[in-house]
């Protein structure tokens, strides 16, 4: 349900925002929206075996950020994953 | 000590050229001594926005082959006397100029202006490398649309890669009314998805169709778009210029009150 009033309330802005991040992501790291698909699923998997996460809510992308040395910027991945709870709950599965 | 800026965009149609005119007599209104160059070869259009179209007699292609001094081909703005227009050659293409080339022109340029302002042409090809060759800063001209976004970050990119450091953002052609209602990205959404420095934001303005239509750019002017325009301008000299409300929250009375409260 949740899920459908996600959908319902979404504006074509949102929709264009959206597509893009999504977009930008494969164009700034050359690789496709599918192969950062299975890399947003391996992350959640891996996670959820020790805390419950919003999935919903995760968002990964690639990012320019400062290098350490003075090389200028570097690629980065940054993931911002929302925990709901520190517990597992081994019911979830 | 002179500062060639380099207005460019990736997507063609989203005001790199209207920017470039605009930009140039923003910075003569306040007294710098500019110079605005049209890289775009083959498809002069600067001029027109400028209104200088009957002045040409040389351009850039025979600054660079000899044909002429610099000073034959530089036109005086109508308006302002220290304003000049290098035009493009119409009837050549883009492999008559080479990077090289571009930097000694400007180079020799640097020595009478305060600003060189390069209206790069769309794409990433040749004509895309001979204008930012010479370039110290960039203005990275985008709409608040899916294609323009993207072209502009790749064009961000290609910048970083060509050790232009400092680009900073113009989002043109915003419509409140759509940002209102949500049908429109923000200058807010666009600014963090390329997460580049945001240096003006120009309002979707009917008066930009009239004025070029005039040959007269606006900056400067009552209109929205011509006080956006005048705030980039003296935010490239170095002032710290508040962003005009474009947010028009409280309906077009609000948007009346901010003209009026500016001027």
């Amino acid at each position: 349900m949740g899920i459908m009033d996600f959908f319902k309330k979404k504006n074509s802005g949102d929709v264009a925002k959206d597509r893009l991040k999504l977009l930008l992501i494969s164009d700034r790291a050359d690789c496709s929206p599918e192969v950062m698909e299975m890399i947003k699923n391996d992350i959640i998997n891996v996670i959820s075996k020790y805390m419950d996460i919003d999935v919903e809510g995760l968002d990964i992308q690639i990012t320019q950020t400062e290098s350490e040395g003075n090389n200028g910027t570097v690629p980065a991945l940054f993931a911002n994953i929302p925990i709901k709870d520190l517990k597992h709950h081994s019911s979830s599965n | 000590m002179s500062e060639v800026i380099v207005i460019t965009s990736g997507k063609g149609g989203v005001g790199k050229t209207t920017t470039t005119a605009n930009v140039g007599t923003g910075l003569a209104q306040l007294n710098k001594k500019v110079v605005l160059i049209d890289t775009d070869i083959g498809l002069r259009n600067l001029d027109v926005v400028m209104g200088l179209e009957n002045r040409i007699v040389y351009n850039l292609v025979d600054v660079v082959e000899g044909n002429c001094r610099m000073k034959q081909a530089l036109i005086k703005d109508k308006k302002y006397p220290n304003l000049f227009l290098l035009p493009s050659a119409q009837t050549r293409d883009k492999s008559s100029v080479n990077p090289d080339q571009m930097v000694e022109l400007v180079n020799e340029l640097r020595e009478e202006f305060d600003y060189i302002l390069l209206d790069c042409p769309a794409g990433i090809e040749q004509g895309f490398q001979n204008a930012i060759a010479a370039a110290d800063r960039a203005l990275v001209v985008t709409t608040p649309e899916v294609s323009a976004i993207r072209d502009a970050d790749r064009i961000i990119g290609l910048l970083e890669a060509h050790e232009i450091r400092r680009s900073h953002l113009v989002v043109n052609r915003i419509r409140m009314d759509m940002v209102k209602r949500g049908d429109m990205m923000s200058v807010e959404d666009v600014k963090e998805i390329l997460a580049v420095d945001l240096i003006g934001a120009v309002p979707d303005d009917e008066q930009i169709v009239i004025s070029t239509n005039q040959g007269e750019p606006l900056v400067g002017n009552e209109s929205l778009a011509g006080q956006a325009y005048a705030n980039i301008c003296r935010r490239i000299i170095g002032e710290d210029v508040p962003f005009l409300d474009l947010e028009i929250k409280n309906g077009v009375l609000a948007k009346f009150a901010s003209l009026f409260k500016k001027n």
